[in-house]
């Protein structure tokens, strides 16, 4: 009996999951270790540097950079106000003198006798960080943030959109493989984070945009829409920025492909509790997957294969690639030898006994773990 | 001392699949034994890159039968008895690789200058700004703040050329305060390879907010580069800083018997080393999941290219979007849907393992990957230029041709040999698949000899040619280069059907004269370890390599595909039709038996 190593999305109703809230610089952190946070409360907080303008003073004077120190109004370091004179040159016997106006508002932080570039820095830009999901506190990182620690009902989706959101969960569709149509979001699903079915189509998305839902989590969506909706063709999976007015996390990937039966139960089960969603995807070395976290009372965290990452015979898988795309089954031999597949790459394999019965040969890459027994 | 190493194992971490090979010292020298790979995890639940590592020399040792790993889970050196191996290398692309910044004063000059220093050490350059950019100060800060790249390489000037240009781009940097991709708590590794009487402005504008490291200019006089300190500098940085950051990195370096090289580093280590040796201009390119690299050697200079966005896998909708439809699907002998093909495609970029068990699949893959291909080559072209600023003196007819400096040096008459590397180029099912996607994208003219490497092993070599340079020759020459034969394509047109060129090749059985015609795609086998005499006589107007005209000849070595005598013209052309383009292909594929023929 063998084992190989497959990546998996985790899909669990007793996770452990410690989301690291930290800034992008040093700061101060508002919260302190053991305090209760929910989704909305801002943990810390920085001040960025200012944007910086730049001046050339010695060609704005036309003199040389070394001889400025002389004609500087302002010194480094202090105050300036937009279009305040900084430096004047000498003129030609105390006429025709050339002023330099402050380009912005803010600190003149230095002048270069060398270049003669004089630097401006605006006001600072404050930056804060949300806890994001409800917990617990575990852990501050003086000056950079937290860690916050929660439990619950967690769902990983294969490819997301959008910026995190929080709502209440509302489940639009009973039926995980039907497709979402626009009529089935109402407006008493604003503020929510809508739970469809198989596709949601761009009218779908749209409407989900109009009626103000949070976010959308889907079984599919169509590469088409996907353009039309961002204004632009995807050509990397690195999202979490977009600002199409919802968050959306795809959960089976490109297509209509139903949502997973346990992905859709877990869900419906929370409806109406408050869940953290994260469309950000980021398909590069150090993966990140979108979420949907429903922080919940759970006292045992349930340890699964996708934890491991270690497939077994029996393991349950989803087929990822065509034939039999989107399909669940179950391991049912990882022979150790290459097999030569229709298109003569010689590959090792498995073999899946799925749902209706059938066996099907295919490459072991083409497989991944699912949490769920069959 | 080298016959003193036994063995030697080495692994190449890619952003997807960590590889392993193990080569051993047998009676015929250096051979490669076995290989294994592994999914690199670099990523949770592992966030380790041993554990990858780990796993792929795992496979090696299970299908080598002896143990390299020992139960303490380290690879065990040096060899004892039948156990460990005497040298471990690698090489490592993941974690995204060198991401780096390069910044000089004039664009086309020292900024391009550095933009080649930094590839060449195998990075990736987010952007070079450069005082004539066109950009305000106030936009390349933002950017610089913006990019977080892992290095920042700072040129400018010639040697007692302009300081002031220099200090206010060293000013900006400065400004923008950047802080590094990897980590927030050290300090973010800028090389200045400048005028070196920038210097003082340069420590005084970086020296308390950087990690400032100072080497030779890399453009010391208008026409002259000088790359090697630059880059050996940030090889060094690389490792130190770099490296260091990503998860697993300081575990690896302590395993290794040498520094880990960036995988493209020592790509192109390798190719330069074929180029040295052979005497021959050289193109290889690597087509990996989410970047396709193109090294030229060609007039003796070495030049490297990174299309950062074109790749199999991770990258591979991009390939599409950079592409468009059209272009892909004109590769394709079949019909598919618009909606279905993207649909396809997005679902590789979000699982970016998988592979084609179909055949449809398969050529839907090869068409993307001779689009990437096709791409990164015309981004090769623009880059590798001769020298740009450089005052030539000219004779009359130059004066009247107006070329002037900067041309591309990328000459395809004059190119003697395509490597192709990459998982879609080496795992091809059939090698000929992979001479046509080389052929099909780059276009090579006159007689090219054609090449794959046969289990993408080229990047631990790379790093192997650095440590033992005679083991790295034996093994690329015996187990790594697979000779795929050559392509015979003549430049130019006819009227009235008449046929392009008369190819006679002297082969192992005997002379043969094929009539070549437009549009013609025709396959004569010259199996590996044979060689052949071509002659081609062109016809009026259509060149092979002489000229015009002109006959040509050229000795070509075998290989598993044989000679591909290529009548589709160049630029290539295709029918414009559906129906005759469909037509037109599966003849192709007929003629080649490219692909398996469907029951």
């Amino acid at each position: 009996m063998g084992h190989a190593y497959t990546p998996g999305l985790k899909v669990s109703d007793a996770a452990e999951f410690v989301r690291h809230r930290i800034l992008p610089i040093p700061g101060e952190v508002l919260v302190k270790q053991g305090d209760t946070v929910e989704p909305e409360t801002v943990v810390a907080r920085a001040l960025l540097p200012g944007n910086v303008v730049t001046a050339n003073l010695a060609r704005l004077l036309g003199v040389a950079a070394a001889d400025l120190d002389d004609l500087m109004l302002v010194q480094e370091g202090a105050a300036v106000e937009k279009d305040q004179p900084i430096a004047q040159s000498k003129g030609i016997f105390g006429f025709m003198k050339q002023t330099a106006k402050a380009p912005t508002t803010g600190e003149l932080e230095s002048v270069s006798k060398v270049s003669g570039q004089a630097i401006f820095r605006e006001a600072p830009i404050p930056v804060e960080v949300k806890a994001y999901v409800g917990g617990i506190v575990s852990e501050v990182e003086e000056g950079f943030g937290v860690h916050v620690d929660s439990r619950g009902t967690m769902v990983q989706g294969i490819f997301g959109i959008g910026p995190e959101v929080s709502g209440p969960i509302a489940v639009a569709s009973d039926d995980p493989a039907r497709p979402l149509m626009p009529q089935d979001v109402k407006p008493e699903h604003a503020g929510t984070v809508l739970v469809g079915g198989s596709m949601a189509r761009l009218d779908t998305l749209k409407a989900c945009v109009d009626k103000g839902v949070k976010a959308l989590v889907v079984g599919g969506i169509d590469a088409a829409d996907l353009k039309q909706l961002l204004g632009y063709d995807l050509g990397v999976a690195i999202t979490g920025n977009e600002t199409v007015g919802l968050t959306l996390v795809v959960t089976e990937g490109f297509g209509q492909l139903a949502m997973s039966g346990k992905t859709h139960r877990l869900l419906s089960e929370r409806a109406g509790q408050t869940a953290s969603v994260s469309g950000a995807t980021q398909i590069r070395a150090g993966v990140m997957r979108p979420e949907v976290l429903v922080p919940s009372e759970i006292h045992q965290i349930e340890e699964t294969e996708v934890d491991t990452g270690l497939m077994h015979v029996n393991s349950t898988v989803r087929i990822i690639r065509d034939p039999h795309f989107g399909e669940l089954g179950r391991v049912t031999d990882l022979p150790a030898e290459p097999h030569v597949l229709d298109t003569e790459a010689a590959v090792r394999i498995l073999t899946v006994a799925l749902k209706d019965g059938e066996h099907v040969t295919l490459p072991r890459a083409n497989v991944e773990l699912v949490d769920e027994r069959l | 001392m080298t016959d003193k190493i036994r063995s030697i194992l080495a692994t190449d971490c890619g952003s997807t699949t960590t590889k392993a090979i193990l080569i051993e010292l047998t009676d015929e020298g250096y051979r490669l034994k076995v290989r294994g790979e592994a999914p690199t995890t670099v990523e949770k639940p592992f966030d380790d890159v041993t554990v990858g590592v780990v796993n792929a020399v795992t496979e090696v040792q299970e299908l080598a039968g002896r143990p390299l790993v020992g139960e303490d889970g380290l690879i065990m050196t040096p060899q004892q008895g039948d156990a460990g191996v005497d040298l471990y290398l690698s090489t490592s692309s993941a974690g995204g690789g060198l991401q780096m910044l390069v910044a000089g004063v004039v664009r086309t000059m020292t900024a391009e200058s550095a933009e080649r220093a930094a590839l060449g050490a195998g990075a990736i350059v987010m952007d070079t700004i450069s005082s004539n950019d066109k950009r305000q100060p106030h936009e390349q800060i933002a950017r610089i703040r913006h990019l977080r790249p892992d290095m920042i390489l700072l040129s400018g000037g010639v040697d007692g050329g302009t300081t002031s240009h220099v200090a206010e781009l060293a000013e900006l940097i400065g400004a923008a305060d950047p802080k590094p991709r990897l980590g927030s708590g050290y300090e973010l590794p800028v090389v200045y390879a400048g005028n070196v009487q920038a210097r003082d402005a340069v420590k005084e504008a970086l020296e308390a907010k950087t990690a400032l490291s100072i080497v030779d200019n890399l453009r010391p006089t208008l026409d002259e580069e000088n790359l090697d300190p630059a880059r050996d500098q940030i090889h060094d940085l690389f490792m130190e800083h770099v490296m260091a950051q990503a998860p697993g990195y300081d575990k690896l370096k302590s395993w290794t018997s040498a520094p880990v090289m960036p995988t493209p580093g020592a790509v192109g280590q390798i190719i330069q080393t074929i180029a040295k040796q052979r005497g021959i201009s050289v193109i290889g390119v690597d087509i990996g999941g989410a970047t396709t690299d193109v090294f030229s050697v060609f007039k003796d200079t070495f030049n490297r290219t990174v299309s950062a966005n074109l790749g199999m896998s991770y990258s591979i909708s991009n390939v599409m979007a950079s592409a468009g439809l059209e272009n892909v699907l004109r590769w394709v002998p079949f019909d598919i849907d618009e909606s279905e093909l993207r649909n396809r495609i997005k679902n590789k970029m979000v699982r970016p393992t998988t592979i084609p068990s179909l055949i449809r699949d398969l050529q839907v893959e090869q068409a993307l990957a001779r689009e990437a291909l096709r791409l990164s080559l015309i981004q090769h072209k623009e880059f590798a230029t001769e020298l740009k600023g450089v005052r030539k003196s000219r004779d009359i007819s130059e004066a009247f041709d107006q070329s002037g400096s900067g041309n591309t040096i990328v000459d395809m008459m004059a190119l003697d040999l395509v490597v192709g590397s990459g998982g879609v180029l080496s795992h091809a099912p059939r090698r000929v698949q992979a001479a046509l996607m080389l052929v099909d994208s780059f276009e090579p003219m006159g007689i090219t000899a054609l090449a794959v490497d046969s289990i993408f092993m080229m990047p631990q070599l790379g790093v192997l040619a650095s440590e033992q340079p005679e083991a790295a020759t034996e093994v690329f020459e015996r187990d790594c280069l697979v000779m795929l034969g050559a392509c015979v394509a003549p430049v130019g047109t006819t009227k009235g059907g008449k046929p392009l060129a008369e190819v006679t090749m002297d082969l192992p059985d005997g002379a043969k004269t094929v009539g070549l015609s437009r549009g013609d795609l025709l396959r004569v086998p010259l199996g590996q370890g044979e060689t052949a005499r071509v002659r081609v006589v062109p016809a009026k107007g259509v060149d092979v390599g002489a000229g015009p005209g002109q006959p040509f000849e050229k000795t070509v070595d075998g290989g598993e595909v044989g000679i591909l005598l290529d009548g589709r013209g160049r630029p290539l052309q295709l029918p414009t039709t559906a129906n005759e383009r469909v037509a037109a292909i599966e003849q192709w594929i007929e003629n080649l038996d490219l692909y398996p023929r469907r029951s």
